[in-house]
């Protein structure tokens, strides 16, 4: 049965055991190759997603009276519910789909970056090394979906680490299983409030500011940060457009009293 | 008509050295082409912008202010005091929208689909508001400066054309080149968390169009000392007094535009914290805004040549400056907070010094064969 609903989902970092399963998975889907990296003192790899490299797991390690924790942290695009990149995105080439995935359509895309700077989770990467680059993130596997499958790494993971249902049903999910497990969880919902809401929210375990979350991101949409200029536009033209040919008009009768020319 | 500078020389030893960086621009341009930003430049998916959206872009468009506040003074105001130079500023910021188009060309990733803003609208994008400004203000320019040509040609009549159409021309330039600045800056107020609070506030638009207001007068009257400095053409001090007086009226707003979003924003302490934002911070605004305003309030600096000169070289340095905080300087320590790092190649640095050389020697052929300045005071 076709579900029309926008989709979410819903990750449930105490469930992942960092097996990178999803990590592989998306790059056959999207068929990714590889960046060369090497040994830098932490099992996150690559250390920073690429073009070539649409999600990752972080690696974190925290000291827990003497006993070591860990805590893997899956990273992708959140896929907002208002995109900043969408938004500043000149010729519509990045755009937030009625079923929930961000998409990116190269076909329009002028490769001005401005996406890049946008973006409050650095998500959009970039071909630096082509000639004719495309801005690369995750997909949220948007022909998957349209075609009633789960995105890969979803698919893949063995512990069930995402929830993926639609936009709201993550939200009622993610409120659930926090009130039904006292202490398991921090009550707090990545996503919930962040740029304004995302597809993609996160429950956790451990405190979302010690597993690299930013937690400085506002709750407003970032779209608006830039709308409250545009829609000011109209109003300028009008104001100097009559201020001008007033002007104009004033110093124009100056001018012929004057009789100089 | 002729031109009354076809005296000037045109091959000086300068002239050949800015030739040669010229050349040396246009290889590493081709060979971005076909190899790609990555080949060129030092950006990376932390550091999107650099130099070329820092200097070239916002810096060349700052620079090119003059060119609709000396014709909005002239054809709207009436100010007939300015008419020696307006055709100069006029081909100054169309030489520099030139360049800035050409420029944000080169930096976009896929420069063949540059015309996609025209076609492909988004009005919720300050891009694309940015790059239908680009496009209208730089074909307006063309038809201001076009006058020029046309007598050159011979063809009066259409400079005649032109001269009657040219008040609502220049009107509309100056809308756009308020709604191209100040969008410049709105560009960044997508910058929300990345943007230090030194430059980020919610009327960085606002704050750059006055600062280039106070950059266009300044570099309007510092391109008129040059010309007579190295072409050979008279200047008349009276209009560079006039343009200083303007200068020290526009850095009076600014600074106190400046100083109210410093203590609404980060307080004003904490320009004195010592951290590297801090101190870029000051810098701008010391030799920006706080010099300029000391030096112009003295008579005797506002009608001296050499004094103004200098003054000149105080604003133009203190908006470059803040253009490049804004763009690069102030977002550094956001972005690179995951090991990542920014310093232009020698290749950025080429192209950058190869679009002032074509503006410098752009100018130069343009009053040696037109009349760019024309006798109006010498008849009286």
């Amino acid at each position: 049965m076709a579900d029309t609903k926008p989709k979410g989902v819903l990750v449930d970092l105490t469930r992942c055991i960092g097996c990178r399963g999803c990590q592989v998975a998306c790059k056959e889907w999207n068929e990714r190759s590889v960046k060369k990296t090497v040994m830098y003192g932490n099992f996150t790899n690559p250390p920073e997603l690429n073009s070539e490299c649409y999600t990752n797991i972080r690696y974190i390690e925290q000291d827990n009276g003497g006993v070591p924790v860990w805590s893997f942290v899956k990273n992708q695009c959140l896929h907002c519910k208002n995109p900043a990149c969408a938004s500043v995105c000149p010729v519509e080439a990045l755009k937030k789909t009625e079923a929930g995935p961000v998409t990116y359509n190269f076909e329009r895309c002028i490769g001005c970056r401005y996406c890049m700077l946008a973006c409050p989770f650095y998500i959009p990467k970039y071909e630096w090394e082509k000639a004719v680059p495309w801005v690369r993130k995750c997909t949220f596997c948007s022909e998957r979906v349209a075609n009633g499958l789960v995105p890969a790494c979803i698919k893949v993971c063995p512990t069930q680490t995402m929830y993926y249902s639609d936009f709201d049903g993550v939200r009622a999910e993610a409120e659930r299983r926090i009130s039904q497990n006292p202490g398991k969880y921090v009550s707090h919902i990545y996503g919930k409030e962040e740029a304004g809401g995302t597809s993609w929210i996160y429950i956790s375990g451990v405190p979302f500011e010690t597993l690299g979350f930013n937690m400085a991101i506002p709750a407003q949409p970032y779209p608006d940060l830039t709308w409250a200029y545009i829609k000011k536009i109209p109003a300028v033209i009008g104001v100097v457009i009559a201020a001008g040919a007033v002007s104009w008009a004033i110093t124009r009768r100056n001018k012929n009293m004057d009789k100089e020319e | 008509m002729k031109s009354e500078h076809e005296e000037i020389k045109m091959w000086t030893p300068t002239t050949a050295f800015l030739v040669l960086i010229m050349i040396f621009g246009l290889v590493i341009m081709v060979y971005r082409l076909f190899k790609g930003l990555g080949a060129v430049t030092n950006l990376s998916d932390r550091f999107p912008w650099g130099l070329w959206i820092g200097v070239d872009v916002l810096g060349g468009v700052a620079m090119a202010a003059g060119g609709f506040l000396i014709a909005g003074a002239v054809y709207i105001l009436n100010m007939k005091k300015y008419r020696p130079i307006v055709r100069a500023a006029i081909l100054n910021a169309f030489f520099g929208y030139l360049l800035a188009a050409t420029a944000i060309t080169l930096d976009i990733g896929l420069p063949w689909n540059i015309w996609h803003p025209i076609v492909m609208w988004q009005i919720h994008s300050v891009m694309w508001v940015v790059a239908i400004h680009v496009v209208l203000y730089t074909s307006t320019l063309a038809t201001e400066s076009s006058p020029i040509f046309f007598e050159k040609f011979g063809m009066e009549k259409a400079a005649g054309f032109i001269h009657k159409i040219i008040v609502p021309v220049v009107l509309f330039g100056v809308l756009l080149s308020t709604l191209h600045q100040s969008s410049l800056g709105a560009v960044y107020l997508i910058a929300a968390r990345k943007l230090s609070p030194f430059w980020y506030n919610s009327q960085v638009p606002t704050l750059f169009l006055i600062s280039a207001v106070m950059m266009g007068l300044s570099m309007v009257s510092f391109e008129t000392v040059l010309s007579e400095k190295y072409l050979g053409h008279k200047a008349d001090i009276g209009i560079l007094s006039g343009l200083a007086r303007g200068t020290l009226i526009t850095g009076v707003i600014l600074f106190i535009a400046k100083i109210w979003f410093l203590f609404s924003g980060p307080g004003i302490p904490a320009a004195f914290n010592g951290t590297m934002e801090a101190n870029m911070y000051l810098l701008e605004m010391i030799v920006g805004v706080v010099l300029p305003i000391i030096l112009l309030s003295m008579k005797n600096v506002r009608e001296n040549m050499k004094s103004i000169f200098f003054v000149d070289i105080l604003v133009i340095s203190g908006v470059l400056l803040n253009r490049l905080n804004v763009s690069i300087l102030g977002v550094y320590r956001d972005q690179a907070s995951t090991g990542f790092s920014y310093f232009p190649t020698w290749m950025e640095f080429v192209v950058t010094f190869a679009f002032i050389a074509f503006a410098i020697i752009g100018f130069k052929v343009s009053v040696k064969y037109l009349r760019v300045f024309p006798k109006t005071e010498a008849q009286h």
